[in-house]
């Protein structure tokens, strides 16, 4: 079990664009370096990324929640 | 009708001013905010706040019908949109009206019209604006596109009319160029777009921005001279400075009242700007856009004149006649404002959205600064980098530059990391004092490591 923090605070999005599917769904093996979720901060859009490789359990926000810096985002299994 | 209760639907350092202005002329002010602005020094200053829905802006300064509810609730006679946000709206400028209040700012048909790229850029010819020559439209014909070619002269830059995002940009030096170049850019806009229509327009290479600040009445318009807005990055100006340097005086009397032609023809009510490039080579201005809002950079127009421009948009909204005629507006000096972002520019611009600990503003004749800042302040994560603007007024440009220089070094803005060590190494510059500066200079400069921990100082 691996928690992905969010590196800074802003709004947390799970698809790159709104048409776009999620980043990741549950049970999605997870590269270092995936991208998982983008947070817009003042108008930049910072793209999330897994630090250690594992299964996608599930985001531990919503889409477009309001997150602070250290905030969990999602989990790996 | 004049303005008794005034709603302002914008936040940050702009809200801040618009309150300001509103109060000099002893209106009534009610503060629109989102949840995460709650705190925010416009809120505090203003008689009244609203809260208007969520920190996203989308669901509060972006939501038409909402900003508009919470005005009408509040009793508004009016409403400021500011600058960003809903200000270029004319959906919203006219569900303002229709909810019977006063837009501060041009008619829904004059912003709709001069938001237009084709319909502004025939405003603006229809008034005798310069414009870049080019094709009115696409071209498929590739004889047509070398005949035209030759007329405008050469460099020509050959574009995708479907395009976007810099692909299938070219340019052409000469007529093999445009022979070999145009079937590529025909190509790749092909395959980017599924149209392979392409355009073309003279190249102005290294151009300068120059943009006069214009207000009008509805009947009458006049100038407030221009400002120098060439120091940008992605776009966005970094360093504003009125007057523009080294410009010819026929040139900038000829530019200034192209905009005024461009103002009457279009009935301009309110703050509006005429964007133009500059190239200098040439001694050539050419229209860019009209902006139908009040700047971010309209202090150092204040500062050179003396004019209060956010209290005369107001004023000329609520149906007074311009207080001023071209013949009482003078330049006195040099201004220059530099933007304070919440940003680490030594660290690639990463935004930074903390607490404001100890604040240190300089204060002394002939220096501003427009911020909203106050110690102990969260500044939202989820706005603009934009935290205020110093703005400084000398005799000369040469002086105006000492005196931002000893400005930056006053400044302190603590718990933050802020633009300010990118101005610090700016002021520094010798091609910024000589004024060997274009749109495309700042970030090869910056590519090329000009700014780092040295020469921006400690921040």
């Amino acid at each position: 079990m691996a928690n992905i923090q969010s590196p800074v605070p802003g709004t947390f999005y799970h698809r790159p664009s709104p048409e776009d599917a999620a980043f990741k769904s549950p049970g999605d093996s997870v590269a270092v370096g995936d991208t998982i979720g983008l947070v817009e901060v003042m108008k930049s859009f910072i793209e999330v990324q897994a630090e250690e490789a594992g299964t996608f359990a599930d985001y531990a926000v919503e889409n477009e929640a309001a997150v602070s810096a250290g905030d969990v985002l999602a989990t790996l299994k | 009708m004049s303005i008794q209760r005034l709603f302002i639907a914008n936040r940050g350092e702009i809200a801040v001013r618009i309150v300001r202005a509103a109060q000099s002329l002893g209106i009534h002010t009610i503060q629109a905010h989102s949840e995460a602005d709650a705190d925010m020094l416009a809120v505090r200053m203003a008689d009244e706040a609203v809260c208007i829905g969520p920190a996203q802006a989308a669901k509060s300064y972006l939501d038409v019908a909402r900003v508009v509810q919470a005005a009408n609730d509040a009793g508004a006679d009016a409403v400021h949109p500011g600058y960003g946000f809903l200000a270029e709206s004319p959906g919203f400028a006219r569900a303002v009206e229709a909810a019977g209040m006063i837009f501060v700012g041009p008619s829904a048909d004059t912003i709709e019209r001069m938001g237009d790229k084709v319909s502004a850029r025939q405003a603006a010819e229809t008034a005798g604006v310069p414009v870049v020559a080019g094709s009115d439209g696409r071209i498929d014909d590739m004889e047509v596109a070398a005949k035209l070619a030759d007329q405008i002269g050469y460099p020509v830059l050959i574009k995708a009319s479907a395009g976007g995002g810099g692909r299938g940009i070219r340019i052409a030096q000469t007529p093999g160029d445009l022979a070999k170049l145009a079937p590529q850019a025909r190509q790749e806009a092909q395959a980017a777009f599924g149209d392979g229509g392409i355009y073309i327009e003279k190249f102005i290479p290294q151009p300068r921005h120059i943009e006069v600040q214009i207000m009008g009445d509805g009947t009458d318009a006049i100038h407030c001279f221009e400002r120098e807005c060439s120091l940008q990055r992605r776009r966005q100006k970094v360093w504003e400075e009125a007057p523009a340097f080294d410009l010819p005086e026929p040139t900038r009397e000829a530019m200034c009242a192209s905009a005024v032609n461009l103002a009457r023809a279009v009935g301009y009510r309110g703050a509006g700007t005429v964007e133009y490039l500059y190239d200098a080579a040439s001694d050539e201005f050419y229209f860019i856009e009209m902006n139908t809002r009040i700047q971010v950079e309209h202090p150092v127009t204040e500062m050179v004149t003396g004019l209060d421009l956010v209290a005369m948009m107001i004023r000329v909204a609520g149906g007074e006649p311009l207080p001023v005629v071209q013949s009482d507006i003078h330049r006195k000096g040099h201004a220059i404002e530099v933007r304070l972002n919440a940003e680490d520019p030594l660290n690639k611009f990463m935004p930074f959205p903390g607490v404001v600990g100890t604040l240190d503003l300089p204060i002394s004749d002939g220096i501003r600064v427009d911020h909203f800042l106050y110690e102990g302040y969260q500044i939202p994560p989820f706005y603009d980098s934009l935290i205020g603007k110093l703005i400084v007024h000398a005799g000369t440009r040469e002086a105006a530059i000492d005196k931002m220089a000893s400005a930056l070094d006053a400044i302190q803005i603590g718990g933050l990391k802020t633009t300010i060590p990118l101005h610090k190494a700016l002021a520094k510059s010798p091609d910024v004092r000589a004024g060997r500066v274009h749109t495309q200079w700042l970030e090869p400069w910056l590519d090329a490591g000009n700014l780092n921990s040295q020469t921006g100082g400690a921040s």
